[in-house]
């Protein structure tokens, strides 16, 4: 008897220390950036005032049931179908609850705008990011190099990604940094992010896209001014050219890239890459609409 | 000859794929054998197959759901298996056949298992609860039944001539494109839906109609029940939406046989529109299966609570609003298509105010057990069941509302696990409990209780251990449809899921044998009254299973609950004054051939055998121009014949009341 209590006891020490534990590894629940930050916290938010809803009806549902069985004889009221004050109650409490999480999320919306730049004096890093079978190319159009499945940037200063794909649709996710969006061929969407401190992350294509779509992650580096500065150095000695046979021999199917620099990128190749299917025409569907757009 | 069928088309190509489809091959040959050897062709051509009686319809579309629930599940734990061991290896399954398996689950378990299960407890009660001897239009509901057995058939084909898609059952372009998918795979997937759609909008019509037009004297709108009310409901939806879904297959299929550039990447293609069709069709979807299974959930918690339905009249209404709200949410599918912050917000704000009469729906029933009688039928479980369980899917479905939290938590498994948390409690055990509840009116014996209960416990208890850690691997960030991962903190989780798939199992065995032990007892358990369980609406007042012209005489409407109302008046079981002549109408092969014509259609398009896809398509034409100038398609019972049926009907009451005082 004693040991069963033990191994009882063990069992959910155990149990917490892994709860515990895969807390820390949610990835979402700890951010590492203001992006995703605002994400969880909205996330956060919404969800203890969704409690105030869960929590009474999942305890009325087996209290009612409890209480009202057969042979208990609990107060029994077989034609009571109707009350006008417990109406009013029922559409008005999830009807304020409803407004309550609609303002949040009317703001929230207009703030956390993946087009919208993040506010800062440092002004923004521009990446360009192309999704393609099965990899991540990231262009530095200002350092004028290029990487390939590894996003490598300064902590503690804005990153605005421009993101298309040069294949099926795609979806961009850092989720320590920030949600995610789509990649889709011939158009252009935008995402912010930003690094609070130096780290690793890990970013995903979350889209399906084909039969190398698990092996379709890269590393983002955040890393210290100094050490930013001398990554791009780093890149601009790579052998590599971005020229467009190189490129047209990246964008053909592959698995499980390696991480490859590229120290001169053909300029405008990005726009190539969206022009490929628009034929130069001004890319449909993505038309600026947010604000903060230069 | 064979357009780009060969002998490749065999799937040799993996072990576990030759032995799926060794077992659907086998599984088919073996019910042969079995109706040859109990010699029941004849039997079910004439009763079942070519029958226009709704009751046999709605057995026949839950049979096809059960039998589609089986193959959907087998996927399922499939997946479940794949990824509890897929950690920094290639598991059991190559991503070609994992692709193929997560596409073929959703698309089984939406369209070929929900919507027939949904479209069967439709035909089976409705009919019956608004007091009328069969639907408005009983050769359409025979076609729609075939058709959507027809599309069903194709998905269990491509299990052995050819591949299924591997696109999602969303199928999204450009990925399904002929460029990125040359194979037959997104062929078989568009058929299958554009066959089995063309029946689920007939379906909705007929419905419609039916419910306007054919109610008994006196049952007007707002003494319709619950059920009836979210059946007019969802019939309206598939009506309007299922068109929306044929128009989005159409397009993609000529992009794929065409080379029409509607949703590709160049030339002026956009997949966006593809997204939008698909979703404007795709969330009314999501109602049109849940709505029916609220309304199942409103007839049990009254009849179990002996208690009359709280607030009736809010529910109509919510039921109204959310059928209306669901065609103004179908942006929240893709949020992260970046729209601007003012649409995002704006489908933010009308996703969340469906979550009002949704909730309205939950405290009405938990108002009707207050202060009830709750005795606990296994359909009563499946409800208590489903209000705990799905308020936790509606919470993580407000928080998905919310763009920016959506744009963390997209295509994760928190999604995957929160629409099963809508899909599973909120429709398939309202499915069930339909099932169990409306059995005995079908087949005139009542179900195995113990079986049904131990049933639920097992799918409860599997539901939470299957779906619970999906939502933490989504904080984890796990992308959905992974066939394999190098993160070592995910695969604990995964075990678990897997392990609630174990227990999903066995419920699903408790299912088949319920059945079992239900027909072994049968005698034991017949349904003599036709009323089992002291019940309030018009489907009890007449016998299980009910003639087929389910009522002698039109019964007089009332009251909302008239066979209650009939009780309390002690008019219930009264021979009528007169019998007259009752106009039926005619088994009909037609119905039966069209399905079987258009699964060749559709076999022939899927495979470019363009010879028999025209004389597939000159066969249906002409078979349906035959139809349509057969003008002797009904036949009269005699009033003499109703009264010999009726009068045995009484004496076997009579007998009843005798042994059971």
């Amino acid at each position: 008897m004693k040991q069963a209590v033990v191994t009882i006891r063990c069992a959910a020490i155990a149990l917490l220390v892994f709860l515990v534990a895969g807390c820390d590894r949610m990835v979402v629940l700890n951010p590492k950036g203001p992006i995703a930050d605002a994400e969880r916290g909205l996330m956060i938010d919404a969800f203890v005032v969704m409690m105030l809803v869960v929590v009474p009806v999942i305890v009325m549902a087996l209290w009612f049931a409890w209480r009202y069985r057969e042979g208990r004889n609990a107060r029994y009221e077989p034609t009571w179908a109707y009350s006008a004050k417990v109406d009013a109650v029922v559409w008005l409490v999830p009807a304020l609850i409803v407004i309550a999480v609609a303002v949040l999320l009317w703001r929230s919306t207009h703030k956390l705008d993946p087009y919208r730049e993040i506010a800062s004096s440092n002004p923004p890093l521009d990446v360009q990011v192309v999704a393609q079978d099965w990899k991540w190319l990231f262009i530095y159009p200002e350092q004028g190099v290029a990487s390939v499945n590894q996003l490598a940037i300064p902590a503690g200063r804005p990153i605005s990604l421009r993101i298309t794909s040069d294949t099926v649709m795609n979806s961009f996710y850092v989720p320590a940094l920030a949600g995610q969006i789509y990649a889709m061929a011939g158009m252009q969407t935008r995402l912010q992010l930003l690094a609070d401190q130096p780290g690793k992350f890990v970013g995903r294509n979350t889209q399906y896209s084909g039969g190398g779509f698990s092996d379709q992650f890269f590393e983002v580096v955040a890393l210290s001014r100094a050490d930013f500065d001398a990554w791009v150095a780093k890149a601009k000695q790579a052998p590599g050219k971005l020229d467009p046979p190189t490129y047209a021999k990246l964008a053909e199917k592959s698995r499980l890239n390696p991480v490859v620099q590229y120290s001169v990128v053909e300029p405008k190749l990005f726009d190539s890459i969206i022009d490929k299917y628009t034929g130069g025409h001004q890319a449909h569907g993505q038309t600026p609409t947010a604000p903060a757009r230069r | 000859m064979f357009g780009r069928l060969t002998v490749e088309a065999l799937p040799l190509y993996s072990a576990i794929a030759a032995s799926g489809a060794a077992m659907v091959v086998g599984g088919a040959l073996l019910v042969a054998i079995v109706i040859t050897w109990l010699k029941g062709w004849l039997y079910l051509w004439k009763e079942w197959l070519t029958s226009v009686d709704h009751k046999r319809i709605g057995a026949m579309y839950i049979i096809l759901a059960l039998i589609m629930l089986l193959r959907g599940f087998v996927d399922a734990i499939m997946m479940r298996a794949q990824q509890a061991m897929a950690l920094n290896s290639g598991g059991y399954l190559p991503p070609e056949h994992f692709d193929q398996i997560f596409s073929s689950h959703g698309t089984i378990m939406i369209f070929f298992m929900a919507m027939p299960f949904m479209t069967g407890l439709l035909n089976i009660a409705v009919p019956l609860q608004i007091g009328t001897r069969d639907v408005a239009f009983p050769f359409l509901n025979s076609l729609s039944l075939w058709l959507a057995s027809s599309g069903a058939a194709l998905v269990m084909v491509s299990l052995v001539i050819g591949k299924f898609s591997t696109a999602g059952w969303t199928g999204y372009p450009p990925y399904s494109g002929i460029q990125y998918n040359p194979g037959v795979g997104v062929d078989y997937w568009i058929w299958a839906l554009l066959i089995s759609g063309v029946g689920s909008t007939l379906s909705g019509i007929n419905f419609v109609v039916t419910i306007i037009k054919r109610r008994a004297p006196g049952m007007t709108l707002m003494r319709m029940t619950p059920f009836v009310w979210t059946a007019l409901c969802t019939s309206v939806l598939m009506t309007f939406a299922f068109p929306a879904l044929t128009v989005a297959c159409g397009l993609l299929a000529l992009d794929r046989l065409l080379g029409m550039h509607f949703f590709t990447n160049e030339l002026g293609g956009n997949m966006m529109n593809y997204a939008n069709l698909f979703w404007i069709w795709g969330h009314p979807e999501v109602y049109i299966l849940i709505l029916p299974a609220f309304g199942v959930f409103s007839e049990v918690v009254a009849t179990f609570s002996r208690k009359r339905l709280f607030g009736y009249e809010s529910l109509v209404y919510a039921t109204a609003a959310i059928a209306l709200l669901s065609f103004t949410v179908w942006l929240h599918h893709f949020f992260t298509m970046g729209s601007s912050a003012n649409v995002n917000a704006f489908f933010g704000v009308t996703t969340m105010v469906i979550a009002v009469p949704t909730g309205v729906k939950v405290f009405n029933w938990l108002l009707t057990m207050y202060r009830g009688r709750i005795t606990f039928h296994p359909s009563m479980l499946w409800t208590v069941g489903f209000i705990a369980t799905f308020v936790i899917g509606g919470m993580t479905g407000v928080l998905l509302a919310v763009p920016p939290v959506d744009f963390l938590m997209h295509n994760t498994t928190f999604l995957v696990a929160h629409f099963h948390n809508m899909i599973i409690p909120g429709v398939l055990y309202g499915y069930l409990a339909g099932y169990m509840y409306w059995f005995p009116k079908a087949f005139g014996f009542k179900m195995n209780e113990p079986w049904g209960t131990a049933a639920f416990w097992f799918w409860l208890v599997g539901f939470y251990l299957a779906f619970m850690p999906l939502y933490v691997l989504g904080l984890m960030g796990m992308p959905r449809r992974m066939e394999q991962y190098n993160d070592p903190s995910w695969q604990p989780w995964l075990i678990a899921a897997s392990l609630g798939a174990v227990l999903i199992l066995i419920g699903i065995a408790c299912l088949v044998m319920q059945i079992v032990v239900s027909i072994r007892d049968r005698k034991r358990n017949l349904d003599v009254t036709g009323d089992p369980y002291d019940g309030r609406t018009l489907e009890w007042a007449t016998s299980s299973p009910p003639p087929v012209y389910n009522f002698a005489v039109l019964p007089e409407v009332r009251d909302r609950e008239p066979l209650l109302d009939m009780k309390e008046r002690g008019v219930t079981y009264q021979p009528p004054s007169a019998y007259h002549d009752i106009e039926i109408p005619k088994n009909s092969p037609v119905g039966v051939t069209m399905g079987g014509l258009s699964f060749v259609f559709g076999f022939a398009m899927v495979w470019w055998i363009w010879w028999l896809a025209i004389l597939c398509g000159l066969a249906m034409w002409a078979t349906m121009i035959w139809r349509s100038s057969d003008d002797n398609t009904d036949f009269i019972l005699v009033a003499e014949e109703v009264e010999r049926l009726e009068k045995a009907r009484y004496r076997s009451l009579e007998a009843a009341k005798a042994a059971n005082p």
